[in-house]
């Protein structure tokens, strides 16, 4: 993103957010969230209770401003989270200017008209240095392509005509070549559109556990209003009248304004903290699912194998030596540009033969590898060395090798590699042992995962032995070998049939009804059309491996809500502890033990842990944004510590907070 | 708090583990409709019958909605059935003592109060039920009360433990089952063993007799038509009075009693419940009435692991019940024991504790189990009065009502209100591993919240809603005996103890009067049927879905970890909840008492 240095604590966010932060009192706004909606109506009681409470204004004005800057707090945390999204969905309109497009009509004439006019279905050339007018699919050519305005990666993409990496987004620019490209998306709905919306939280809508919480914290508040109204009639009873600004401070300590105040924040800054890893989720009930997740589905080429097969071996035939193998597999390897040719001459070196190149060898004929022979060398100094796979070398050296290389081959497939067999026209060489390499440090990932419950299955086309091979180096739970689309789709099916929440990542056209079928599909930008539209989030990076941190975002999202919400329920106990005594020490002074913290005065008391809980909010706004940090730890673990540290400390913390706050009220003889 | 207490309070424990997974897996055989018992040959024919006569097929379930339907349908219409009793006893036959009619009210309070599991009783039963009305119009609530309490906890652990299920049980078939191979089959046991220590059985007009030593009461004034006499100032004017003669009620106790304690019901044959010799007869058979009380609470859980094939999550839940369970007997005989210090200023105190409104055969420490076990479960059978306790002695009945009866509670309500209080634990800290909250593998979603929380909000509701009206209106202050803060605690405990279903009175409160018979009926209808209702909803949406299989990243229900976050939500809750209130009773009382002040 083009924005992705701006920090949480950015003036460029901060002040904007103060005048939103006022904007949102709008009753019509707040009463959305019935926490912090009772908190407002509190200190309007509150504010009207100045003017009725002769001989205690000081105390009630303080009361009544402390409750307003609980409510403003609130709103600036939303403020500041909605700001990053806001200052990104600014960087990304500033992309769509309006743009003229070459549309091929039904007669094959070209003709400019406004980009804005284009329908799903016209077809229009772009040519090098024009802006693509609308997302589309190139139908014929190729181009090199500027995508930074949405990935914020500045290095140019190859999108061509027919495959995986046909797609093209409106208002990324040509830089290269002619494409012709059919309209996908009508003005509007086009991707560009609903990342601006995406980010700029225009239509949030509440995620199902967001849901649940938001009921669990309303009835919450519903219990608090009930015990703190009817005080009022027991008072009566008792002799004791109990004024309004009292009560108000004791119901807004009581309800959960913490996680009231900071649900949506969490929530916004969950789903930015997504789009700064450069990955667009198209609903938050997706990044929640996430969180959710059982089973990893992940494809074997580029997400656990760096997608080439590198040389790690040569096995000599009987009676040759590695050194000899190793220089004719070098020269058969010199023109050939394929990773797996490039490794074979790396190799090569390990046996301390010096780099050739071919500008060495003047006199040497390449041979390529042609679908026909399928086989490559070279003819040099009257020999030729050619390398190729067990069958083609079979045929070149007139249809038998010796029995040692069968089974040198065999040993080398069982074991999950791919042997290449180096002959001359004389004799057979020997065997290059060529391997998928494993990606560093994924073992280690799925090693975190499994701590975390979460199966990995690894998705194949090649075959069970290769594949098993591969899954016991990369310590995958599990693998789907030999596996066509519609095997990816069974496999999430039937697992989806035992409970299990499905993740998984695509980019091909036949990858889309899984990627539709997964209960997190991520497609990857560079990715089909058909792709991203099944899925409901769109990697930017198009990294396989991106799947894991979103997951992670996932689950950081709940536990956030749910530490913060233990934290603010945990907090009452100290609050309890404050007012309580306060309220009846008037009435009944033999009340005093109670008061535990020693807490000044009566009133110091109250305004203490109005201010205190007011306060609390402004200090969690930065770890509502950046998220309760995440461990990959089993769930009993995760749960002990968070409840030590939120649930105990949320207990223990606010008495020191609340006699800290009355010790400066006291020493400044506010109250 | 002598060693042989110590030991007594060992002795209870270990046989209530002892008994848990037997009964526990008995319960299970019954819960399923087609569980085979030992009692088969003699009870099944029965069963089959009684299944003709109902017009039921056994094999057909119901969706949450029919089977909240049948419950409700029976309880109105059972209650209806004791109301008519009760308003037209004069005229039904085994009065011998020729007891008239209840009043419109004191009957409908005594109907709900019996068909809700509360057995709050309003009047004193040796001196206005007929054995006619003892043996059926409430005896018939005490054994189908309990069973539809079983019923509900069981549709309830059904869907937890079912998948893709439309149906949670046929709520005839648990009723009919639970009665016929538990309540009825124990009950006739544990009545004959009452009976050899002493207990009564028969339907003999009351005996009087002449006393050795005459006693001099000081009694209420009345005038010619039997209303008070008051002097100037409203106080009644008082008048000695000497006793020669006392009447000793009879009846078909033995048939009344065990069920009252099985079932949770409480309700006493005589006003002075537990406490009174012939329902009470020896410490052994207080020590069983008290083991029998938390028997089924306790065999439920067991009945919970095993349904979910997670035992160790069922002897979770009860660990948790038993660790509130053994804090409140601790707290409730220590301050017990501990007596009080203006007595003990006056040296009018006994030597071992508080023993006012106490009985001495009994003692400090069986009364202190005896009243926490009763509140604990929803039973409300007493054999002290409460309200005789010290202030925090007296507390911890009152707060154990108020976590909402889940320390084993009453039979099934218990269970399905210890279970409001698991998903909501769950919930909250279920985020805090970064899943969708699951239970047992199943999602708990916006609309299991809701429902669960429905269930918890009405009891804070009309506890506290209840008592704020009471308090500041004249009839509420009219029923009160004591003044302060005390006062206010017996307001608070009576709505607290009719919502918890629990019917255990602070003594002191006159409750028989129009307005409290009738808004204590209405606390005790709410406090059942508005928790039910929204459990079966919650139990039909759990059945419906799919059990996410259990893996590291499961939400842990078992272990010491759960059982903390368990009863500090429960306690947390509860205390949040209710603490206000309970400051200005109790709590204000306790520190004033420490100042040398008494109500």
């Amino acid at each position: 993103m083009a924005t992705k240095s701006a920090s949480i604590l950015n003036p460029k966010i901060i002040w904007p957010a103060i005048g939103d932060a006022f904007k949102k009192l709008d009753p019509r706004l707040m009463v959305k969230n019935p926490v912090m909606f009772v908190t407002m109506v509190g200190a309007a009681i509150s504010t009207v209770d100045i003017f009725r409470s002769p001989g205690q204004t000081g105390f009630v004005i303080q009361i009544a401003i402390w409750l307003w800057f609980t409510v403003l707090f609130a709103n600036f945390a939303e403020a500041v989270a909605e700001g990053r999204g806001k200052a990104q969905a600014k960087a990304l309109r500033a992309t769509r200017t309006r743009t003229n497009a070459n549309k091929i009509s039904s007669n094959g004439k070209t003709e400019v008209v406004d980009a804005e006019s284009l329908r799903k279905g016209d077809v229009v050339v772009v040519r090098a240095t024009e802006l693509i007018p609308a997302d589309g699919e190139i139908i014929t050519g190729a181009a090199t392509v500027d995508e930074s305005a949405i990935t914020g990666e500045s290095a140019p993409v190859i999108r061509e005509a027919g495959g995986d990496r046909s797609a093209v987004t409106g208002g990324t620019r040509v830089l290269s070549d002619e494409i012709n490209i059919r309209i996908t998306a009508n003005p509007g709905e086009g991707f560009l559109d609903r990342m601006i919306s995406l980010v700029e939280g225009a239509r949030r809508q509440k995620t199902p556990n967001e849901i649940a919480l938001t009921i669990l914290l309303a009835a919450l508040t519903v219990v608090f209003l009930l015990a703190v109204v009817t005080l009022k009639p027991y008072g009566v009873y008792a002799n004791t009248d109990f004024s309004n600004a009292v009560l108000v401070s004791l119901l807004v300590c009581l309800i959960p304004t913490t996680i009231g105040g900071l649900l949506s924040a969490i929530g916004i800054a969950g789903m930015d903290r997504l789009l700064q890893k450069n990955v667009l989720a198209m609903s938050g009930r997706a990044v929640e699912a996430a969180g959710d997740v059982d089973v990893l589905l992940l494809d074997k080429t580029g997400t656990i194998t760096m997608g080439n097969r590198q040389a790690t071996a040569f096995v000599p035939a009987p009676g040759v030596t590695e050194k000899e193998l190793a220089a004719a597999a070098q020269l058969a390897s010199l023109a050939d540009e394929t990773p797996e040719g490039r490794s074979i001459v790396v190799l090569a070196k390990q046996f301390g033969i010096r780099a050739r190149t071919i500008h060495d060898l003047p006199d040497a004929q390449f041979v390529p590898f042609t679908a026909q022979t399928r086989m490559s060398g070279v003819n040099w100094d009257g020999e030729l060395i050619r390398k190729g796979a067990a069958n083609s070398i079979r045929q070149f050296v007139g249809g038998k090798m010796p029995q040692e290389i069968e089974q040198i081959v065999e040993t080398i497939s069982l074991s999950g590699g791919t042997p290449l067999v180096v002959a001359t026209s004389k004799a057979v060489l020997g065997v290059v042992h060529l391997k998928d390499i494993v990606k560093g440090g994924l073992a280690d990932r799925f090693k975190r995962f499994r701590a975390m419950g979460i199966r990995t299955v690894m998705i194949t086309g090649d075959n069970k032995l290769t594949a098993a091979a591969i899954a016991r180096e990369a310590d995958v739970d599990d693998f789907l070998a030999e596996a066509r689309p519609e095997d990816k789709l069974a496999l999430i099916r039937h697992e989806q049939q035992g409970g299990r929440m499905i993740a998984m990542i695509g980019d091909g056209t036949n990858d889309a009804p899984a990627l539709a079928q997964a209960d997190v599909g991520v497609a990857m930008n560079t990715g089909t059309q058909a792709a991203k539209e099944a899925g409901n989030m769109v990697d930017l990076d198009s990294n396989p491996t991106k799947l894991l941190e979103i997951i992670e975002i996932g689950k950081q999202l709940l536990i956030t809500r749910g530490s913060l919400t233990t934290f603010s329920i945990a907090n009452d106990v100290a609050k309890y502890f404050a007012i309580i005594p306060a309220m009846l020490m008037v009435t009944f002074p033999a009340i005093a033990p109670l008061n535990i913290m020693k807490l000044h005065s009566p009133n110091s008391a109250i305004l203490s842990a109005v201010i205190f809980n007011a306060l609390i909010i402004i200090a969690l706004i930065p770890l509502a944004l950046r998220g309760v940090k995440f461990r990959p730890l089993g769930a009993a673990q995760i749960l002990r510590r968070n409840l030590l540290i939120y649930g105990l400390w949320g207990i223990i913390l606010p008495f020191f907070g609340i006699k800290l706050i009355d010790l400066v009220i006291a020493g400044l003889h506010l109250a | 708090m002598h060693a042989n207490q110590w030991l007594e309070l060992a002795v209870y424990i270990a046989v209530l583990v002892a008994i848990t997974k037997p009964l526990g897996l008995y319960l299970n055989r019954i819960l399923d409709a087609n569980g085979r018992t030992w009692l088969d040959p003699v009870l099944r024919p029965l069963e089959r019958l009684t299944y003709v006569i109902l017009r039921v097929d056994p094999a057909r379930e119901q969706g949450w909605k029919q089977y909240a339907l049948a419950l409700l349908v029976f309880s109105l219409v059972s209650c209806l059935f004791t109301y008519v009793i009760l308003r037209i006893q004069e005229h039904l036959p085994l009065n011998p003592q020729t007891f008239g009619a209840l009043t419109p009210h004191l009957a409908f309070n005594t109907a709900v109060s019996f068909v809700t599991n509360t057995n709050w009783q309003s009047y004193g039963g040796e001196s206005t039920m007929s054995y006619f009305s003892q043996m059926v119009a409430l005896v018939f609530h005490n054994f189908f009360s309990a069973a539809a309490g079983i019923a509900v906890a069981a549709a309830l652990v059904r869907g937890i433990a079912r998948a893709n299920s439309h149906t949670i049980g046929n709520f005839w078939v648990d009723i009919t089952r639970v009665t016929y191979y538990l309540l009825l089959p124990v009950c006739i046991i544990y009545a004959l063993f009452l009976i050899s220590q002493g207990m009564i059985q028969n339907f003999k007009p009351y005996t009087t007799a002449t006393l050795i030593e005459p006693q001099t009461v000081s009694v209420q004034k009345t005038d010619a038509n039997g209303n008070p006499v008051k002097d100037a100032q409203g106080n009644p004017v008082m008048v000695n009075q000497t006793l020669t003669t006392q009447s000793i009620p009879q009846g078909p106790m033995a048939s009344q009693i065990p069920i009252k304690m099985l079932g949770t019901n409480g309700g006493g044959y005589t006003n002075a419940n537990a406490a009174y010799p012939y329902e009470n007869p020896t410490p052994l058979s207080n020590f069983i009435q008290m083991l029998s009380i938390l028997a089924i609470g306790s065999a439920l859980t067991y009945h919970l692991g095993r349904a979910t094939k997670n035992q160790k999550h069922g002897w979770s839940v009860w660990t948790a019940m038993f660790v509130m369970f053994l804090a409140g007997v601790l707290l409730c005989w220590w301050a017990e024991a501990k007596g009080n210090p203006i007595h003990q200023h006056l040296g009018v105190a006994a030597a071992d504790g508080n023993m006012e409104g106490k009985e001495v055969r009994f003692g400090i420490f069986d009364s202190a189990l005896f009243a926490t076990v009763t509140t604990d479960a929803s039973c409300g059978a007493v054999n002290s009065m409460h309200d005789s306790f010290t202030p925090l002695g007296g507390l911890v009945p009152m707060f154990n009502i108020q976590t909402g009866e889940v320390i084993f509670g009453g039979v099934g309500a218990g269970l399905y209100g210890m279970l409001i209080f698991v998903v909501i634990a769950v919930f909250i800290a279920g985020l805090m591993v970064g899943r969708t909250p699951e239970y047992l593998g199943k999602k708990i979603e916006a609309y299991d919240v809701k429902m669960t929380l429905l269930a918890f909000v009405i009891l804070a509701i009309i506890i506290l809603g209840f008592t704020a009206w009471a308090c500041v209106t004249k009839w509420g202050l009219a029923g009160l005996n004591n003044n302060g803060p005390h006062g206010f605690s017996e307001i608070l405990y009576a709505y607290t103890s009719c919502a918890g279903n629990n019917g255990s009175a602070f003594a002191g409160l006159t409750a028989n009067a129009p307005q409290y018979d009738t808004t204590l009926g209405i606390d005790m209808l709410l406090g059942r049927f508005a928790m039910i209702v929204p459990l079966l909803a919650l139990a039909g949406s759990l059945a419906k879905k799919k059990i996410i299989p259990a893996s590291a990243g499961t939400f842990p229900v078992t272990g010491a970890t759960f059982v903390i976050l368990l009863v500090g939500t429960v306690l947390l809750v509860g205390a949040l909840t209710f603490l206000p209130a309970l400051t200005l009773g109790p709590i204000v009382e306790h520190f004033l008492m420490l100042q040398g002040t008494l109500f």
